[in-house]
């Protein structure tokens, strides 16, 4: 079957099984910052933007992505300039191995699309759903916190 | 050596992981992320049981399915003996393992891998092979490995390096310092606890994978997701019977280790299925399969036995392990020798000291190296004997502490007696700042006004515990690491080191190294990372070496590098070298005389006495000075229901001068965060055949950032003067603290004492009502 899907803002055409997941569809065809974590939906190395909200793309169907809106890690960037989570990633010491980053950074991203000043306790239920082994999330938080506050000062 | 401190300008300071960019974009680094046309697929067959004969494997309705290149068994491959762990030359675990054996020895042992044009049709092919196996009794704990009349698990005459296979015993030890009975019989006080820690795995969020192609020169080329880049090329050389100089090995960056990828777990088999059908081969574990099939901590059985006068000094010290390796004796040996070799010395004033123990193999998952490697294990027993100690002595758990641990300028004759997995190395030490981590940790947690107050909140009572560790900084004597600078003419260097980062940020801290002593900023050291074919020798990323270790060769090779530099700058500058100072760029000399580094490199390679600027050097060090670590927790534990919540945990550590403050804090809290899981959620659940049954990261519990309490690291100000710029390591001595810490806390605010790990509501309540 075809889906059409804009990818990171380039309208694409696919074709597809339908049984395929959206996380082996992105991979195949080349977005390589969607991670395999376990393909079962508990670690969210997976994550993407749907239509604007972060979700493991382990668990979608790619059929289910026909006519959507995806960005993945690699569509944050603007001109050049990373997104003020990734910078803030960058700043906290938030990456360690990385292979987590993305969908961590996904997650983050969804978060302050609707909450500008988001409490911990609401940083941490937005990162719930993205295991880390390195980190102990403590620079995370703290680089979802920076960013916030980044994007008040300074909206895209 | 470096004898005193300096103002740095690059160290110590938080600079911005060089790999870090890639790594937040997403860009394609990892293992997986690159596949060439043509590629195989590769899955492996794994034993259904715990214990059984492999009587036949009919690989031919395999072979027919469509898309199949390629089936390997223990009837078509090679048969070397060798062992998984990725350690130095010889190793010092036994060689146990074939790539596929007449036997298999726990549920998910290989029997057989295929390589097929598609993944699916790889995991066909799987399903098409017939395998008579003949079932053998299983052993499922280490009692059980230890009676008599037990099944023999290894028995196969090319073993090498098993203790006693006919008793299932990998290794065994017993030193002792002193007169350990006349220790006692001196002590007013005595303490014995038993505890026991349970299987638990590393759970890198990428899995283990390997990708094999051949060269345009038909060489092996193997990019994998290793530890130990070194290890893999020697050890696979060794098992296929491929000579060394046709096999490149590649680490990319790699999504998380632990440990997990200190062991050479797959990349025989894909080598191999690129060697025989000169196509690329990938082959990654499944989150299950990683479960099963990869390794985990060994389990352990510890008893300590304190005696100490009414001093508070402790007068003797038993620790007796007993180690449960599972189907291979990977790492069996040094985990079991670290258990003690790295918390004994710590009780230094303790003149009597006996550590013994076994090694015994299970038919269970394989146990390996895990950050921490057996110390984590031996320190729950030995800090709860301690707290239980200073209880009956009527002393404040830190005084105690005070009153026994060891302090820069004194020695163990542990160091001695016990190295990792052979007799260790005289050390005195040169830097301990435990004192001021017990302070600053104490004050932080508020441990006067909290100890002992069992604080309620409705059904919840609060407690604090502390504990003190100690690790160490590489294996002093074996480890070697080496590191290759060049400049080039715009001022910049490639770094070249065998050391290996995966994800620990040590690409950045021996970049700054590089750095301060080349004078120039972060951005001009270009690292080149574990290649076999380019970069020099490292032993790979384990024994919390990196630091201390790959440092030392990097801080090397950088100050002959340095003086080539100054040599060229005199000669240009007609000065003599005691003359200039080189910073920022620039070689200064005599009355306002400058040459600027790009026009030193310049003339060294186009002007005058050409030749390339830059050095190779080396580090085997000769000791293996320990961090210390002082642990504070608050915990919270409900009456009702036994949960217990950690409040606040907070952690003073002395690393000497952290090289990259940020990465050294994440490095602990991380740790703490792993220790934490370890603590209270995190166990496998094995079924009475043997087989894992929580082989999930939704059945098996590690922490997520709704879990995790606040934590809060405090790097005590400290120089070790045999280190880098005066740092030792701080990869592994976090994740030590939280079973024992929290085990104290527990006991602080409810009274009753676990010697399980993890501390589940369940064994908590039961502990409470006091049933076993």
């Amino acid at each position: 079957m075809t889906i059409t899907v804009t990818i990171n803002g380039s309208l694409r055409t696919l074709t597809i099984d339908p049984g395929d997941r959206l996380l082996d569809v992105l991979r195949r065809e080349g977005y390589m910052g969607v991670k395999v974590g376990c393909r079962t939906g508990d670690c969210g190395a997976c994550a993407v933007l749907l239509d604007g909200r972060a979700v493991n793309s382990c668990l979608v169907f790619a059929a289910k992505a026909d006519r959507a809106d995806v960005v993945t890690i690699e569509g944050l960037e603007r001109d050049g300039q990373l997104h003020p989570v990734q910078e803030a990633f960058l700043d906290e010491g938030a990456v360690q191995c990385g292979y987590c980053t993305p969908g961590m950074v996904i997650s983050a991203v969804d978060l302050l699309s609707r909450t500008a000043d988001p409490t911990e306790e609401e940083i941490r239920e937005a990162l719930s759903g993205n295991l880390c082994r390195c980190t102990g999330y403590v620079k995370q938080i703290q680089a979802v916190k920076r960013a916030a506050e980044r994007m008040r000062r300074d909206p895209r | 050596m470096t004898d005193e401190r300096r103002d740095f300008r690059v160290v110590g300071r938080s600079e911005r992981k060089v790999d870090g960019r890639a790594l937040v974009t997403g860009k394609p680094i990892f293992v997986a992320d690159l596949k060439l046309a043509g590629t195989l697929h590769v899955k492996i067959l794994g034993s259904p049981h715990a214990h059984a004969h492999v009587l036949r494997v009919d690989t031919s309705g395999a072979e027919a399915v469509p898309g199949v290149a390629c089936v390997l068994t223990r009837d078509n491959t090679p048969t070397t003996r060798h062992t998984t762990a990725g350690q130095g030359f010889p190793e010092p675990s036994p060689y146990d393992t074939r790539m596929f054996d007449d036997k298999v020895r726990f549920v998910g042992d290989r029997v057989a891998a295929v390589a097929a044009d598609t993944e699916e049709a790889a995991l066909a092919a799987l399903r098409e092979i017939r395998v008579d196996y003949e079932p053998l009794e299983p052993v499922l704990s280490i009692d059980d490995a230890r009676r008599d009349g037990a099944p023999q698990i290894h028995d196969e005459a090319d073993a090498r390096g098993i203790y006693d296979a006919s008793r299932n015993v990998v290794a065994d030890i017993d030193i002792d310092v002193g007169d350990l009975e006349e220790g006692f019989a001196a002590s007013d006080e005595l303490v014995e606890v038993t505890c026991e820690t349970q299987y638990a795995q590393h759970t890198p969020i990428e899995t283990h994978v390997v990708y094999s192609y051949l060269d345009p020169d038909g060489r092996l080329v193997l990019r994998t997701s290793t530890q130990v880049p070194f290890h893999v090329r020697r050890i696979v050389a060794t098992t296929l019977g491929i000579p060394i100089r046709r096999i490149r090995v590649i680490k990319p960056r790699v999504g998380g280790g632990f440990g997990a990828k200190q062991e050479v777990l797959l990349e025989d088999i894909a080598a191999l299925v690129t060697w025989r059908t000169g196509r690329p081969a990938f082959l990654q574990l499944s989150r299950k399969e990683e479960f099963v099939a990869a390794r985990t901590r060994h389990p352990m059985h510890i008893r300590v036995r304190l005696g100490a006068g009414r001093d508070g000094v402790l007068r003797a010290v038993e620790m007796e392990a007993r180690s449960n390796t599972g189907a291979y004796g990977a790492h069996g040996l040094t985990v079991l020798s670290n258990a003690g070799s790295k918390t004994l010395p710590l009780y230094n004033k303790a003149q009597n000291a006996r550590f013994y123990g076994q090694a015994v193999y299970t038919t269970l998952p394989v146990a390996g190296a895990y950050r921490g490697y057996g110390a984590t294990q031996a320190y729950f027993p030995l800090e709860t004997a301690m707290d239980e100690l200073a209880e009956r002595l009527g002393l404040d758990p830190i005084e105690l502490r005070r009153r026994n641990h060891i302090r820069a300028g004194e020695t163990s004759p542990i160091f001695v007696k016990l190295g990792e997995g052979r007799e260790g190395v005289s050390q005195t030490l040169k830097s301990c700042e435990l004192e001021r981590c017990l302070e600053v940790g104490a004050q932080r947690i508020g441990w006067q006004e909290k100890r002992g107050r069992k604080r309620r909140d409705g059904s919840w009572v609060h407690g604090v515990g502390m504990t003190v560790m100690m690790q160490g900084s590489g294996i002093p004597q074996i480890d070697m690491a080496a590191a290759t600078i060049k400049m080039n003419e715009d001022a910049s260097f490639n770094l070249l080191i065998g050391a290996t980062d995966i994800g620990t940020g040590s690409d950045t801290v021996l970049a700054q190294i590089a750095a301060e002593v080349l004078g120039v900023p972060l951005d001009r050291i270009l690292v080149t990372s574990s290649d076999t074919d380019v970069t020099p020798f490292d032993v790979g990323a384990y024994a919390s070496s990196t630091t201390y270790v790959s440092g030392k060769a990097v801080e090397r090779a950088a100050e002959r590098t340095r003086a080539q530099i100054l040599d060229v700058a005199a000669a240009a500058l007609a000065a003599d070298v005691s003359e200039l100072t080189l910073a920022d760029g620039a070689v200064l000399g005599p009355n306002g005389t400058r040459i600027s580094l790009s026009d030193v490199c310049l003339r060294a390679m186009y002007a005058s006495d050409q030749f390339q600027i830059g050095a190779i050097a080396s580090c085997v060090p000769s000791e293996s000075p320990p961090p210390f670590l002082a642990n504070f927790a608050e915990v919270a534990v409900d009456t009702e229901t036994g949960r217990v919540r950690v409040v606040r945990y907070v952690a003073a550590v002395d690393c000497g001068t952290p090289i990259n403050p940020r990465l050294a804090e994440g490095q602990m809290e991380g740790a703490i965060v792993n220790g934490i899981g370890y603590a209270l959620t995190e166990e496998m659940l094995l079924s009475s055949q043997g087989r894992v049954r929580n082989p999930s990261w939704f059945d098996y519990k590690i922490l997520g950032a709704l879990d995790v309490p606040p934590i809060e690291v405090i790097l005590v100000d400290s120089y070790e003067p045999t280190g880098p710029m005066g740092a030792k390591s701080i990869g592994e001595i976090g994740i030590n603290g939280p079973i024992p810490t929290i085990a104290n806390a527990i006991y602080d605010a409810v009274g009753v004492r676990l010697w399980r790990s993890p501390f589940t509501a369940e064994r908590v309540l039961a502990a409470m009502r006091g049933r076993p």
